[in-house]
């Protein structure tokens, strides 16, 4: 098969942050080529390269053997290079008809919303999807967001699809469907790129596969040239995946206690029924089903507890805000980090002091301490080995992992009796994910208790003393990791069983 | 009696009409323009200098709507192609037009023209009550009424209304689709602008033919507030102009009826009138009823880092 796509030496900088350093590799029609690295390898650039977002700053592209300049996506998105960005390019307020709309070509000026609503379906249906045109995209789950993003290129018949992240935000069985279409887009001859931190779906999908590390491309593997391990080990090169084990045995000592705790959510549904949970000293208690998000915005004070009562070591602190939540010494890892887990915009000094700015010190009087807050900084990177950018530039500059390292050095900073850890470890690359894992285990020898909320079994299963399960807002039980089977919890977080 | 109020409400909400609309072009690309005002008073002096020199009432409208479309030019400049600061680059833009009409308006002070008359529309406007009042006005008038439905009709019913509002939603999505996001912007700043020149030259050519320094006398505020009242629909643009009309017109009537309130509180009511208006919509706003394009007021970069 000939190179649909070549790319040579492809270098882009931002300010103060080489995100591409020397970047080739190739692309066959016909294959799904998967781009494999760490958090902040450059993939996410490099793709945006591709589809003519940002302009390299050295480095050619090949396509069919022609060189060829993107001064726009409009450029590349011509030449029939498409992408599902990893942030979806959607409008909310529009509806699925009109966002497909604005990638269709030869729609005239005044146009018919039925002939083109026609178009639209048939393609929709040829791939077996289910999609309801006249819904507006906000009410929508990420996952069918994400198949309004596939529609749009298959519409536009892209030659190459670029897919950073899909399986993400999918369920297992979402998955699934995509790697269906996705293996039948191949056999039409179509290109795709598969950008993915998991590797079962790695080996399972990819005809090659090349490894980014520190923006630069390491090597690129045939099927049958790789396995798990060594991919794992190309990726993280000399770095060592940090080692830990799991907590001794913990003790009697109750440190949090829920005692019949509702919740109920915007739309005025019970959340949490009736929810009753027990966390002892230096426990890893992991938390399976749904309502658990509620749970954590329960216990960290940021949603309005309908009845019941949370005991953080016998002191009542149901209705506390969050800063009192976390004088109580509840610690958060929040599920949306840029949302609500650092001021993206403020340095990575001022992110480490949100929650104890106030403390002594860090002021002079009035006024803050330039130095102390500095010397904090420093003393958590290295604590923490966080990737810092230039001292003063903004904390959203820095990769997925770095920045879960930073709210974690945060929270932890004050010894917290308990940590609320929601999905810490979502698109995180494997070392970044040990890493989290390893503070919790660390944390729980010295008896700080962890409740780990986690859409990941495999994550529960190695982490946790205890997975409770929930079903539809009440405790189903409490599951052993070292006794029970997968397909029990399964079952409870069905509401079938009970333990 | 009824009937005299309406049709002075509605030549009273006729230029704030139009600014409205102008205004609610722009921010549905997602530019903040807060020179509405500014722009507002270079089309009342354009359009009567024109009308003035040429004797043609249509020159003078296009006259009215060219040079705001230059000065909205300027701001689409600013905030589009060099990504300046909305609010900085509006607020110029309103001093720059008050200052500018004032110096050049020096010459045409206190001069005459004759101003759009009224065309009875047959049949319409024999119907009772709202009859007189919509349909034996200018041709300005008529106007507003048919680009409150263009509007609409371009927004809603051909691509680049589709694509327009999706720039103002979220840019990024429009790029990534081939957009040209900053061309859409432009045109659509300026000729907005320019719309809003014609609601300053519906006050010079129509509502009082003459040219008076800083005759918009904040109606350009109005409309930037209506805007948000009208959650950037152009038929509840007409409703609220109207309404605003409607209590300029009252105000006036009680002077004319000689009651002991002092004529400075009753001018003051269309203002309080704003002011009530932005209160009650900020609150719908934040009920989640909003309608305010999703990226306003945030300039495009397409290297920025997300």
């Amino acid at each position: 098969m000939p190179d649909l796509l070549q790319l040579t030496h492809i270098r882009k900088t931002f300010p103060g942050v080489i995100a591409l350093d020397d970047v080739s590799f190739s692309i066959r029609a016909g294959e799904i080529h998967t781009l494999l690295g760490e958090n902040g390898a450059g993939k996410s650039t490099l793709m945006n390269v591709l589809t003519g977002f940002y302009a390299p700053d050295s480095g050619g592209l090949q396509l069919d053997g022609q060189p060829v300049r993107f001064a726009s996506p409009r450029d590349s998105l011509a030449l029939g290079i498409g992408m599902v960005h990893q942030h979806f390019m959607l409008v909310p307020a529009h509806s699925v008809l009109e966002n497909i709309m604005i990638a269709l070509q030869g729609v005239p000026l005044l146009f018919s919303r039925r002939q083109q609503r026609a178009r639209i379906e048939q393609t929709i249906e040829e791939f077996g999807l289910d999609l309801d045109l006249n819904a507006p995209v906000w009410k929508l789950s990420i996952g069918a967001q994400q198949w309004i993003e596939l529609i749009k290129l298959l519409l536009r018949d892209c030659r190459l699809l670029i897919l950073d992240e899909p399986t993400a935000v999918l369920t297992p069985q979402e998955a699934a469907k995509l790697f269906q279409v996705l293996l039948r887009l191949k056999q039409q001859g179509k290109c795709i790129i598969f950008i993915s931190h998991k590797m079962r779906e790695v080996m399972e999908i990819s005809d090659r596969v090349t490894i980014l590390k520190k923006g630069r491309s390491v090597t690129t593997l045939e099927k049958g040239e790789f396995d798990q391990k060594k991919l794992a080990g190309l990726m993280i090169g000399g770095d060592r995946i940090p080692e830990w084990q799991k907590s001794l045995p913990f003790s009697e000592e109750i440190v949090l206690e829920i005692e019949n705790l509702s919740v109920r959510n915007d739309r005025g549904l019970a959340d949490l029924d009736n929810f009753s949970l027990r966390l002892q000293k230096g426990e890893i208690l992991g938390i399976a089903g749904n309502g658990q998000k509620a749970l954590a915005e329960a216990l960290t004070g940021l949603t309005r507890v309908e009845s019941g009562r949370v005991l953080a070591a016998g002191e009542d602190i149901t209705r506390s805000c969050a800063r009192s939540s976390y004088i109580a010494g509840i610690a958060h890892i929040p599920e949306d980090r840029k949302a609500i887990g650092i001021v993206p915009d403020l340095s990575l000094d001022e992110n480490l002091i949100l929650k104890n700015f106030r403390a002594k010190c860090f002021r002079n009087g009035v006024f803050q301490s330039r130095s102390a807050i500095r010397d904090n900084a420093e003393e958590k990177i290295g604590q923490f080995a966080i990737k810092a950018g230039p001292p003063g530039s903004p904390v959203r500059l820095l990769s997925g992992g770095n920045i879960q390292k930073v709210i974690i050095a945060r929270e932890l900073s004050e010894q917290p009796a308990v940590l609320v850890a929601l999905y810490p470890t979502r698109g995180l690359d494997i070392g970044s994910a040990e890493y989290v894992h390893k503070v919790i285990a660390d944390g729980a020898s010295n008896g700080m208790s962890t409740i780990l909320i986690s859409e990941d079994l495999d994550e529960l299963y190695k982490i946790c003393d205890r997975i409770a399960v929930i079903f539809r807002g009440r405790l189903i039980g409490y599951a052993d990791p070292t006794s029970s089977s997968r397909a029990e919890i399964g079952l409870m977080m069905s509401g079938e069983v009970s333990a | 009696m009824l009937e005299i109020l309406l049709d002075a409400t509605v030549r009273a909400g006729t230029p704030i009409l139009f600014a409205t609309l102008g205004a609610i072009i722009n921010e549905r690309a997602g530019i903040i323009n807060l020179g509405i005002e500014g722009l507002m008073l270079i089309g009342a002096l354009s359009g009567f200098a024109a009308t003035f020199a040429s004797g043609s009432l249509l020159l003078g409208v296009l006259a009215a709507f060219v040079a705001a479309f230059i000065a909205g030019s300027i701001h689409a400049l600013i905030t589009v192609q060099l990504r300046g600061n909305q609010i900085v680059s509006g607020l110029a833009l309103t001093m720059f037009g008050i200052g500018i009409t004032a110096l050049f308006g020096r010459g045409v002070v206190g001069q005459t023209i004759d101003g759009f008359e009224r065309h009875a529309v047959p049949l319409l406007a024999q119907l009772p009550l709202v009859g007189k009042a919509f349909f034996n006005q200018d041709w300005l008038i008529y106007f507003s009424f048919l680009l409150v439905a263009l509007i609409w009709f371009f927004f809603y019913r051909t691509r680049w209304g589709l694509e327009l509002r999706t720039i103002g939603e979220n840019p990024a999505a429009a790029d990534a689709c081939g957009i040209p996001v900053n061309r859409y912007r432009f045109l659509a700043v300026a000729c907005g602008s320019g719309f809003v020149g014609i609601g300053g030259a519906y006050l010079s050519l129509a509502s009082t033919p003459m040219w008076i320094e800083n005759m918009t006398a904040g109606r350009g505020w109005i409309a930037v507030a209506l805007v948000i009242f009208a959650s950037w629909s152009s038929f509840r643009a007409l409703f609220g102009a109207y309404l605003f009309g409607g209590i300029t017109a009252m105000q006036l009537r009680f002077q004319a009826m000689g009651t002991t309130v002092s004529a400075h509180i009753l001018q003051m009511l269309p203002y309080i009138f704003t002011i009530v208006v932005l209160v009650i919509s900020t609150i719908r706003l934040q009920k989640g009823a909003s309608q305010q394009p999703g990226n306003l007021g945030l300039p495009y970069d397409r290297e920025d880092r997300k």
